[in-house]
């Protein structure tokens, strides 16, 4: 049953990967990505990592990609055209690719322990109780630093919206 | 007895009850803004026009399934299924009642058991705006595009207040699982005041708070503004007709029955009841008692002719399902469902008492209302129950 619904949203996950980086829609492109975020939030669950998947729904698809979605329609942007200047991403672009998956599939395998396979149902810290303790004790300073990054996001945010209304 | 077993046994309940309660809330709503502006409502089809929602349906079936010129087909095909989707799917977390046994399996009344489920609950609603925005834009019409702008900004604003309003009960319960919320509203103080989030917990802004931001979220009015027909036609939906549309329809009510029940189990002690627990089950028996005697008495003594024959039938009947609650096996359970189903009722009418009454907010005040008052005002609700918790305990 895990193994059957592992391949299905790794599959679904894939195929809208691929379609989010072929389509020439934004709106087609957005929707995509939304379904790779979806189907790993089902990836997460399968781990054992409820509060992460959860967080997946509300955060990236729930939030940030309903903003994406939100300036495509208000910008009204029409499907993309290739023109003459793409010719590096024509020569570049798969070379580039194939290094980048070489590089990610050599730093993954590296950094995992050789012969620990991930088991499903085998962890069972995800829910929202653990994930809040570990936040707050053993992560405490990339979480705080995270939130005061994100402060000033904000904050500059604020700023150039105020300099265009004046 | 199997997990898989029970739970496709649940879902074969629930499903058609949800949608059959969608139907039915329409009819209820009609009838009550019409009673409210001095009308009768729908009469003809079926007695009080109680049939009314399924004639509503086979109208919708059989309609033209009309798709205009210049749309992008499959996401304006897309787009009602991804709404109803996501609302219908809201309900799986909601707990209907305590652990029961039934036919020797212990079980309890709801869907899923998870952890997250309150999560979940805002993560659908989160993904709820994608039906309305897509087919705003899908549909090649400007209106439609102004009102799926408007639903989107309107639902991102509201979420906020929304979640910093759910928070602070969920500080009280400490968990996100929301049958363990409801199981520690419980009980009672001082022996008649119930033990609720809403009394006990001094969770009343935090009510008032969620409420409102219900009525953005399921785009009612007050805040209506995506289908202000004044101004937009009928808003994101203008170009949808027949089944699509009903999509629409349907999602939104089931959008305000998951509102509502996340109230009921937060706030209002879920299946917990209002009265002590040794006379829980005589309430809803004496409700039904005198309306069954009611309709008796007015079947004797008839207004109209046709009375004779249909009240008395809808009398007795009445009088059974009263029987029903004192009953030793069944009683035990209906009797949390009827608490349970009582309270997300009431907030129901309060909903459609709401759109009868009120008229439609501006759209600065709408946004005003959301960044400049509902806001701070649940964040500081949501600090004052963390100091509360911290320093008196619950």
């Amino acid at each position: 049953m895990d193994l059957v619904l592992f391949l299905t949203f790794a599959i679904i996950a894939v195929v809208c990967g691929l379609s989010m980086a072929l389509q020439r829609h934004p709106v087609a492109s957005a929707l995509s990505l939304i379904g790779v975020m979806v189907s790993l939030a089902v990836l997460y669950v399968l781990l054992g990592a409820e509060f992460i998947a959860a967080a997946q729904l509300v955060v990236y698809s729930g939030a940030i990609m309903v903003l994406f979605i939100f300036v495509i329609m208000l910008l009204n942007a029409g499907a993309e055209k290739t023109t003459h200047k793409a010719g590096l991403a024509h020569f570049m672009g798969i070379p580039l690719l194939l290094l980048l998956l070489a590089v990610s599939t050599w730093v993954i395998t590296k950094s995992t322990l050789a012969g620990k396979m991930v088991k499903f149902g085998a962890f069972s810290g995800g829910g929202p109780r653990e994930v809040g303790w570990e936040l707050f004790t053993r992560y405490v300073l990339p979480f705080e630093v995270t939130s005061i990054l994100i402060l000033i996001a904000i904050a500059g945010a604020v700023r150039l919206a105020d300099r265009e209304l004046d | 007895m199997d997990f898989l077993l029970v739970s496709i046994i649940k879902m074969l309940i629930i499903a058609p009850a949800l949608l059959a309660t969608l139907a039915y809330i329409v009819w209820v709503e009609r009838k009550v803004i019409a009673h409210v502006q001095l009308r009768v409502g729908p009469y003809f089809v079926g007695p009080h026009g109680l049939l009314q929602p399924i004639a509503d349906a086979v109208k919708l079936l059989t309609k033209e399934d009309f798709i205009p010129s210049g749309v992008n087909h499959f996401f304006y095909w897309l787009a009602p299924w991804l709404g109803l989707m996501f609302a219908v799917t809201g309900i799986a977390v909601i707990p209907f009642g305590p652990v029961v046994e039934i036919f020797g399996v212990k079980t309890n009344l709801g869907l899923a058991d998870l952890n997250i489920g309150l999560l979940w609950i805002l993560g659908l609603a989160g993904m709820g705006v994608y039906g309305i925005a897509l087919a705003g834009w899908s549909s090649n019409n400007k209106y439609a595009l102004l009102g799926g702008l408007r639903s989107s900004a309107q639902m991102i604003s509201y979420e906020l207040p929304m979640a910093l309003a759910l928070a602070a009960p969920l500080l009280l319960s400490n968990s996100l699982n929301l049958r363990e919320v409801v199981n520690t509203q419980e009980g009672f103080v001082f022996g008649f005041i119930p033990n609720w989030n809403l009394f006990t917990g001094f969770q009343i802004v935090g009510f008032v708070a969620y409420m409102i931001c219900g009525f953005a979220e399921t785009n009612r009015i007050p805040f209506d503004l995506p289908e202000a027909e004044n101004e937009l036609v009928a808003g994101f939906h203008s170009e949808y007709s027949s089944m699509k549309f009903a999509a629409f329809f349907m999602a939104e009510y089931c959008n305000m029955v998951i509102v509502c029940s996340v109230a009921t189990a937060l706030f209002l002690g879920g299946w917990h009841p209002i009265v002590p627990e040794a006379i829980s089950p005589l309430v809803p028996t004496a409700l039904f008692a005198l309306f069954g005697v009611t309709l008796l008495y007015h079947g004797m003594n008839p207004g109209r002719p046709s009375d004779r024959k249909t009240f008395p039938v809808f009398g007795v009947i009445i009088l059974a399902i009263a029987a029903i609650f004192m009953a030793p096996y069944i009683g035990p359970i209906v009797t949390p469902l009827f608490w349970f189903l009582g309270k997300v009722g009431f907030l129901l009418f309060f909903f459609i008492w709401v759109r009868a009454t009120l008229p439609r907010f501006r759209y600065d005040q709408l946004m005003k209302i959301a960044w400049l008052f509902l806001f701070p005002v649940s964040l500081i609700n949501l600090l004052l129950t963390a100091f509360g918790v911290t320093f008196l305990g619950k």
